[in-house]
Parts: structure tokens; C-alpha cells; sequence
């Protein structure tokens, strides 16, 4: 490993350009004065973002995107948390199949998801609207909030579970006195990565939300028009910082605590 | 006393289809320093789980203190557990780490504070109570685990090969140490290791266990002494395993054709049938006398000595014996590796030093 | 009788197990299959009018959807767009993945970190952006234009099926890295350089050993890929225009304005099942290939 090879290196930085560059140019032209998108560049304004804040309707799509990100990811990382901990801690007949069942929603296409959630939930009479998307969301972050979690556990030392149980405690003061408490980053990693990913959904948001709007909903309305385009360059920056943002707060926290454990200082007796 | 103050009524522990524990049954006696010893896979640990409450009995039950445990989940035992690895947990410090049993004793705080302050100082922590797992060492470690356990005043306590992760130095010390605490406190202790050197020098009684079975249980001295089988010969100490077949019986002796040797008469401990050729002798290397001169025990062989092991504070020599076809092992506390010029010596065994066991 | 139901719970790792389980069980039940299993019988009805369903069994809407020159040309194009993506982001992310599993040494992690962020943005913001890009009054054009180079835009970029590979190439990128890179990861340099010693040409030593012991990261990479690739709706919906339309789309027309919502059922189940099939022969072909290089 001690060759550099300087040709797959360039090829590297071009393949991150490749990626960061259309991503990056949202922030650009949300402060082009322009409604164009194209080069050279107009001059600096910042009067797209005074637009943004300004619109009724996207802080009722942003508020509503933070009400269904917020539900789904708690739910669907509490049964992540437990489903993690069964498949973590037990061998149990018919384990493959019930880790095969749970991750489905995340290996099948999404629009058939959508699309059989609103034939259920229209024949039973039911509204479209946040609920669904919330139902849909939760569905679509468990297996993805679990598979972070099983790494967390598998990295967990149960003899402390034991050694809690030892010294008195039932499964519940266990968990919350021991497991809990260690699991915690995982725990809250999780939940960050799975509200992102609510957040940014679009497909389940689109078929089921009816009239209530996410803000996925409320940027593809405003796509199709040409004049509205602007704002929606600044509220697509002010996403991507946000996003950026909790992300990496979520991969920290998932390592914290990890190197931990493989740590052992030594002082002499 | 309570002499079955811990009852094991035939508790077996399958694990698909491998026998763990197969229909095991004894009893420990309050207050006893009592070992499983045995080998990796044996058994011991299963059986200690299930004491502790983390394995669940294919059949069988568990009595402590005349109540039947068997059902009941480790949290309603009385019975605390030093596990191996310690399992100090990483986000509370010392003070907290041992206080954490005591929450569900319903004690005052006051009293909480106490129970701490005492044990610290049993176990020699006194001023660590702010320090987390990271910051101390092994041996440290090994002791917040049992200052965590005994601070609960358990029935009984139990220890899962705590000092194996130790260096040799600290773990003679730590048995020197757990030995006269137990002495101190009282406590019923069920130790489970695989150095028989452990076991034999820190416990009250022994059981050898293999195969999930219980090969012996005795106090110490009978183990070393007097092994009632192959394995326990074999796993206690050292021994030389001698050919041999019984002829006739003579009340508390047996007449014996050992390979080489000729006929002995030999105390039958076990009982061992007359005429048979499934047996053993046994013999121990610090029983026997490795010497330059001839000399007047029951059997005094010619020999040459093949290989020496120097160990300090005594010697081993690998010897070739007449008429005995394997390597014999002597030890000696009198000579060293310098002392045979040519490697030629005599070795000499007394017959009382000779055991008998089956072959199984 | 606690004691009872203590030693059944105590000696039963399932029962432990499936009690944790259960919430998630019940949700993918409740939230999936239910619903998966209804359409599938929606599949088998027929929309009588705007409002009426007429609720015979029957396979005629299968039978509508082969015969539907549209529908069949949808779905073959929506494999193949799905497999050419695959393809190309499998290549393009191959080397990426190379270079940081055995050429970086320190801060493999930061590497990875910040070569999926961008698939941490919303997809939508992402597609939107290539529109940007692409369009004829795009970035692209614009400046090749204003160099000079071009005097015309580049229609093709746009509204086209070539603008939905290029996006797609790029939304799934980090699905195929991160498979691909752990497969690469755990792969022994010395093994490569045991190819090297033995007299192999860096091609070779990559196509007999390297590649070989990649593949289980590529097939997660291939179905990672082609799965949600087939049944995308947004990147053809806003720059497909009608050249890059796909099945999706169609799918959503019936559920929506069309109101044909067997039909629109019948696709999706053809959609999934294709999806399966085609998961099911990748896994096979790939494992015997597996077997035949190493």
C-alpha cells in the first residue's frame, strides 16, 4: 500500500466534483439576481431568501414536513430499538424471515409502497392527509433506523445487561439504567438520519398528503413555474445547510462512544 | 451450619444437542469456598449461570437456602455474580457502579453511604470513587466488581474465572486476598476456574468437572491424593500413568501386575475388580525419589535421564526407565540439572504413593 | 401461576425475541402487506366509471396491460434505463471506491463521510438541480454558448432520456459506493500483490483477483441501484419530458387523472414482480459467476 497512484486520485476529486457540483449550485444561484439559472452571473442579492420567509404556504408545508418528521422518526426508531435488540440478543426460529419482512420496505420500489397505502386508506374511508404520510414515513424509516441500531448493540457488551440484572434490577430499570444510557448516540443518530430522511421524502408525501402539503409537496409545486423559481433556489440552499448540518452531527454521534469501549488505559497498580 | 445450603438437583442444561450440564447433583455447604474446576467446555460456567439466573434448566432444580430459585429471574435471587470481564459499566463512576445494586434495597441513604464506604475499604479502593472503568487498571477493576457484588450482602456469591485476565504475581495475590476475605465476611463463594492450582490452594472443596459431568468432588487434599479417576489424576497436578492389570484381591489390597515392574499389592480406594485389565497406575513426580546411588524404597529402577526442566525452586527430570517403556517425570527439590554427570540415575517410588484407577 | 408463565417465558429465547419484534411485525403487516395484498386484489377488478368498481375477480386487466403497446413499451424502457444507470454508476464508482479502500490510509471514514453527503440532500432538490444544469437556458448550455463553443443549445440534455440516465447516474451514486467500497475494504492487499509477484499485468490481477472478491458488494450495489431505479417517478416527471417518461409515471396517471385504479394496480404488480425477478436472477448469475472466477 505504499504506491500512490495519482491517476485514480484525479479521477477521485472529479468523481466528488461530479457529485458536490449540481448540489452546490443551488446555493450559488439562490444569491444570482436572476430569475435564470445560467451563466455568467447576474450580481449578488439576497432578496430570494427575504421572498422565502415571506411565503404563508411554505411555513405551512415546513411546519407540517417537522410534525410528520418529528412522529415518524420517534416511532420508527423505538420499534427499531426493540426490533434491533431481538435480532442483536436472540436466536430465535424464523429469524430470517422476520429481518427479510422488516427491511421489504426499503427494497421495493417506493411508488408501489404509496401507491398501496392510498388504495387501503381511501377504501377505508379515511382522508388523505399528514397521517398516512406519517404512516408511510414510519414504515419506510424502521428498517433503516434498525440497521443502525443493530451495530450499535452488536458493539454492546451484554454482560452489563447481566451484571444489571445481578444486581437487582428487572428488564425495565435494566434498560433504562444500563442499555439506555449506552445506546443513546445510536439512539439519537438514528433518529436524526431518519428524520432527514422524512424530511426530504417526496414520493409517499405526493400521493398521500391530499391537500396538506410537506415541503417536498410545496417545492414541486412551485417548480413548474419559471417566476417562482428563486425562492425556491433559496429555500433549496437553506435545506441543504440544514441537512448538511444534522447529518454530520448524526455520524459523529454515531462513533461516539464506539472507540470507547476498545479503549483500556492502563495505570499501574 | 447449613450443610446443603445450595441444593443441585439433577440440573441439566442442553444447548440443541450438546449436553452442557449432564444431570448434575451435590450440595454446598453454607459459608463454604466452594470451586468448579474443569476444563474449557466443561460445564462449570453453564452451571454457574444457571445458579445465577442467565440460563434456564432443560430439567432439574436449584435450591438456596431451603427455596427453590429455579424459576425465579436472576433479579430475585440472592445471589450476586463477579463476572469475568468485570462488566463495570462505562458511564457511571465507582461510587455508582457499586451503589447501583443497592437502589432496589429500599435502603436510607445514609445507610447506602455506608454500605459504600465499607466495602471500599474491604476491597482497598478507598479514594476511587470518582474514577470511571477507562481510568483504572485490571486488577482495580476486578476489585469494584466484587465491592459491587458484596456491597448487596448476597447469600451467595459467585465468580466467574475473575482472575484470569490477570498477571501471575497479582493474580497469587488476589488469591490470597478473595481466600481471607471469604474467611472475614462468611459469605457462601461458588468460584468457578480451569487452574487447578487455583482451586486447589483457595477452596474448601472442589468439584472437577468434564463433559458436563462432575468427576470429583472432595476437598483438596483427597483430589491431589487420592484421584478416583483418569481425569482427575490427569487434570490435578502432574502424574505418571503406568500399565498395569489386577489379579487377585486381598481384602483392603489388590494384587497388581504393574508393566515392568513385576507384582504389587496396592490399597484398593476404589474398589477396582479383581482380574482386570481396563486400570492404571498413577504416580506423582514429587512422590518419587530420583537419586545417584541405589536405594532401598519398594521399587528402585535403573534410569537415564533424557530431558531436565529447571524451575527454581525444584527440578524436573524426564527420565527413561528399565523395563518402562514411556518417559517417566521426577521432580526433585534436592537435585538440579547439573547434578548427573552422564545422565545416570536411579528413581524410586513407594507403593503407598501408587494409586490405582480405572481406565474408564 | 406467575411462576408458571415465568418459566415459559424464561426458558423460551423465541418468546423473548418476538415480543421485541412484535411492534415492527405489526407495523410491516399492517402498513405493508395489508395494503400490498389489497392492491394485488385491485389488480383484479375493473373501473366500471369515474366512481363505480366492479369488483369480479378477473386477470383481464393483466391481459390489458400486455396488450397496451404504451404500458409494455413503458416497462421495457424502465428496465432498461434502470439497467444502463446501474451499469454506468457501477463503473463510474468502481475506481472512487478502489482508490479509498487501498490507497488512503488515514481517515478512510472522513473519505466515505463526505462522499455520500450529498445523497443526504432532499432527491427532489437534487433532480432539480441537474434541470438546472441541463436546460437549455442552463448552465451548461449557457456557458458553453457564452464561450463561444456552441451556437445553439444541446437540446438532447434536456426532456430526454439521456437527461433521466444522467440524473439517475447521480442520485444513486452513494448506494453503489458504499457497498462496493465495504467488499473492496475487507479484500487483502497482499493478495494483489501476490498477482503482481506471480507475473499477472495489472489488468489481469484486477479482473481475476480483484474484481472476483468484490462481487458480493457489487450485486448489493447492482440491486441497490436497480430497485428504486425502476420505479422512479420524480427525475422522469421533471426532466423526462416524453422521451424519458417511465412506468411510474403511467402508474401515477392511472391513481390519479386517468382513474383507472385496477389498472394502475395491475402495473404496480407488474413493476414489483419484474423487480423480483429480476433481483432473483441477478443474485443467482452473480453467485455462479462468483463461483466460477475464484
Amino acid at each position: 500500500m505504499n504506491e500512490k497512484n495519482s491517476t485514480l486520485l484525479i479521477y477521485t476529486l472529479l468523481y466528488f466534483g461530479f457529485l458536490y457540483v449540481p448540489v452546490l449550485f443551488l446555493p450559488i444561484f439562490s444569491f444570482n439576481d436572476a430569475n435564470y439559472m445560467s451563466f455568467p452571473l447576474a450580481g449578488f442579492t439576497t432578496e430570494h431568501y427575504e421572498e422565502m420567509w415571506s411565503k404563508r404556504n411554505l411555513h405551512k408545508a415546513l411546519w407540517a414536513s417537522i410534525k410528520v418528521g418529528v412522529v415518524a422518526s420517534v416511532v420508527s426508531t423505538t420499534i427499531a430499538l426493540f426490533a434491533a435488540k431481538a435480532f442483536a440478543r436472540y436466536k430465535f426460529r424464523g429469524e430470517k424471515i422476520s429481518y427479510g419482512g422488516i427491511m421489504m420496505p426499503f427494497l421495493i420500489p417506493e411508488i408501489i409502497l404509496a401507491v398501496a397505502i392510498l388504495t387501503i386508506w381511501i377504501n377505508l374511508g379515511f382522508k388523505l392527509g399528514l397521517v398516512p404520510v406519517t404512516i408511510g414515513h414510519t414504515l419506510f424509516c424502521t428498517p433503516f433506523a434498525m440497521l443502525i441500531l443493530i451495530a450499535r448493540i452488536e458493539g454492546f457488551d451484554f454482560s452489563l445487561e447481566e451484571a444489571s440484572r445481578d444486581l437487582g434490577e428487572n428488564a425495565w430499570g435494566t434498560f433504562f439504567r444500563v442499555s439506555f444510557p449506552l445506546y443513546l448516540p445510536g439512539i439519537v443518530a438514528a433518529l436524526l438520519l431518519s428524520f432527514i430522511i422524512s424530511f426530504d421524502e417526496f414520493i409517499l408525501a405526493f400521493f398521500l398528503t391530499g391537500s396538506d402539503a410537506t415541503l417536498p409537496m410545496y417545492m414541486w409545486g412551485q417548480m413548474r413555474f419559471v417566476q417562482k423559481l428563486p425562492h425556491v433556489l433559496a429555500l433549496g440552499a437553506v435545506i441543504i445547510v440544514f441537512t448538511t448540518f444534522i447529518v454530520l452531527l448524526a455520524f459523529w454521534l454515531r462513533n461516539v462512544g464506539q472507540g470507547k469501549a476498545k479503549k483500556d488505559i492502563a495505570i499501574k497498580l | 451450619m447449613n450443610n446443603s445450603f445450595i441444593q443441585i438437583n439433577n440440573i441439566s442444561k442442553h444447548f440443541a444437542d450438546v449436553k452442557a450440564v449432564d444431570d448434575v447433583s451435590f450440595e454446598i455447604k453454607e459459608g463454604e469456598f466452594f470451586s468448579l474446576l474443569g476444563p474449557s467446555g466443561c460445564g462449570k460456567t453453564t452451571l454457574l449461570r444457571l445458579l445465577a439466573g442467565f440460563e434456564y434448566p432443560t430439567s432439574g432444580n436449584l435450591l438456596i437456602d431451603g427455596t427453590d430459585i429455579t424459576a425465579l429471574p436472576p433479579d430475585k435471587r440472592p445471589t450476586n455474580m463477579v463476572f469475568q470481564n468485570y462488566a463495570i459499566f462505562p458511564h457511571l463512576n465507582v461510587e455508582k457502579n457499586i451503589q447501583f445494586g443497592l437502589r432496589k434495597l429500599g435502603l436510607s441513604n445514609d445507610e447506602i453511604d455506608k454500605r459504600v464506604k465499607d466495602v471500599l475499604l474491604l476491597v482497598k479502593l478507598e479514594g476511587y470513587e470518582e474514577r470511571f472503568s477507562n481510568q483504572l487498571s485490571g486488577g482495580q477493576r476486578q476489585r469494584v466488581a466484587l465491592a459491587r457484588a458484596l456491597v448487596r450482602q448476597p447469600k451467595v456469591l459467585l465468580l466467574d474465572e475473575p482472575l484470569g485476565a490477570l498477571d501471575k504475581k497479582l493474580r497469587d495475590e488476589m488469591q490470597l486476598e478473595l481466600r481471607t476475605l471469604q474467611k472475614n465476611i462468611g459469605i457462601t463463594f461458588v468460584f468457578v476456574t480451569h487452574d487447578q492450582q487455583e482451586a486447589i490452594s483457595m477452596s474448601d472443596r472442589v468439584a472437577v468437572m468434564n463433559d458436563g459431568k462432575i468427576q470429583q468432588l472432595s476437598v483438596p487434599n483427597e483430589l491431589y491424593k487420592n484421584p478416583e479417576n483418569i481425569f482427575v489424576s490427569d487434570f490435578i497436578g502432574e502424574t505418571n500413568f503406568l500399565k498395569a492389570e489386577t489379579k487377585s484381591s486381598d481384602g483392603e489390597f489388590i494384587n497388581v501386575s504393574i508393566e515392568g515392574l513385576g507384582e504389587f499389592k496396592i490399597k484398593n480406594n476404589l474398589n477396582i475388580a479383581a482380574n482386570s485389565s481396563d486400570v492404571v497406575c498413577s504416580v506423582r513426580p514429587e512422590s518419587m525419589m530420583i537419586s545417584k546411588v541405589k536405594s532401598d524404597w519398594d521399587i528402585c529402577l535403573d534410569a537415564k535421564i533424557c530431558q531436565t526442566s529447571y524451575l527454581g525452586e525444584m527440578t524436573r527430570f524426564y527420565v527413561e526407565a528399565k523395563g518402562i517403556d514411556k518417559i517417566i517425570t521426577v521432580s526433585s527439590q534436592h537435585f538440579d540439572n547439573q547434578s548427573f554427570e552422564n545422565n545416570e540415575c536411579f528413581i524410586s517410588m513407594s507403593l503407598e504413593d501408587i494409586s490405582l484407577l480405572n481406565k474408564k | 401461576m406467575i411462576v408458571f408463565w415465568r418459566k415459559i417465558y424464561a426458558k423460551h429465547d423465541n418468546v423473548k425475541a418476538y415480543t421485541l419484534l412484535s411492534p415492527a411485525l405489526i407495523l410491516v403487516i399492517l402498513a405493508m402487506v395489508v395494503p400490498m395484498a389489497l392492491m394485488l386484489s385491485f389488480s383484479m377488478f375493473t373501473q366500471v366509471s369515474m366512481m363505480e368498481i366492479d369488483y369480479t375477480f378477473t386477470f383481464q386487466r393483466y391481459i390489458d396491460f400486455f396488450q397496451k403497446n404504451l404500458l409494455v413499451t413503458l416497462l421495457i424502457k424502465s428496465i432498461k434505463i434502470s439497467f444502463l444507470v446501474t451499469l454506468i454508476t457501477l463503473i463510474t464508482a468502481y475506481p472512487v471506491c478502489y482508490y479509498i479502500a487501498f490507497y488512503v490510509k488515514k481517515n478512510k471514514m472522513l473519505w466515505l463521510v463526505l462522499l455520500t453527503l450529498p445523497f443526504w440532500t432532499s432527491y427532489l432538490l437534487r433532480v432539480f438541480s441537474w434541470k438546472i444544469i441541463l436546460g437549455t437556458k442552463g448552465v451548461i448550455n449557457s456557458s458553453l454558448i457564452n464561450a463561444g463553443i456552441l451556437s445553439e443549445p444541446l437540446t438532447f440534455l434536456m426532456y430526454s432520456e439521456t437527461a433521466v440516465v444522467i440524473t439517475l447516474t447521480h442520485a444513486w451514486a452513494a448506494f453503489a459506493l458504499l457497498p462496493l467500497y465495504v467488499s473492496l475494504e475487507k479484500i487483502d492487499f497482499s493478495f494483489i500483490e501476490a498477482g503482481r509477484d506471480l507475473g499477472l499485468s495489472r489488468f489481469e490481477v484486477f479482473w481475476k483477483i480483484t474484481f472476483p472478491l468484490s462481487l458480493p458488494g457489487v450485486i448489493g450495489a447492482i440491486l441497490i441501484i436497480f430497485i428504486p431505479t425502476v420505479g422512479d417517478y420524480v427525475t422522469p416527471a421533471l426532466l423526462g419530458g416524453t422521451d424519458g417518461r417511465m412506468l411510474s409515471n403511467m402508474i401515477q396517471a392511472y391513481f390519479g387523472k386517468i382513474n383507472n385504479i385496477p389498472l394502475g394496480a395491475a402495473s404496480a404488480t407488474i413493476m414489483l414482480t419484474t423487480v423480483v425477478l429480476i433481483t432473483i436472477i441477478v443474485s443467482n448469475v452473480t453467485k455462479r459467476l462468483t463461483q466460477r472466477l475464484t
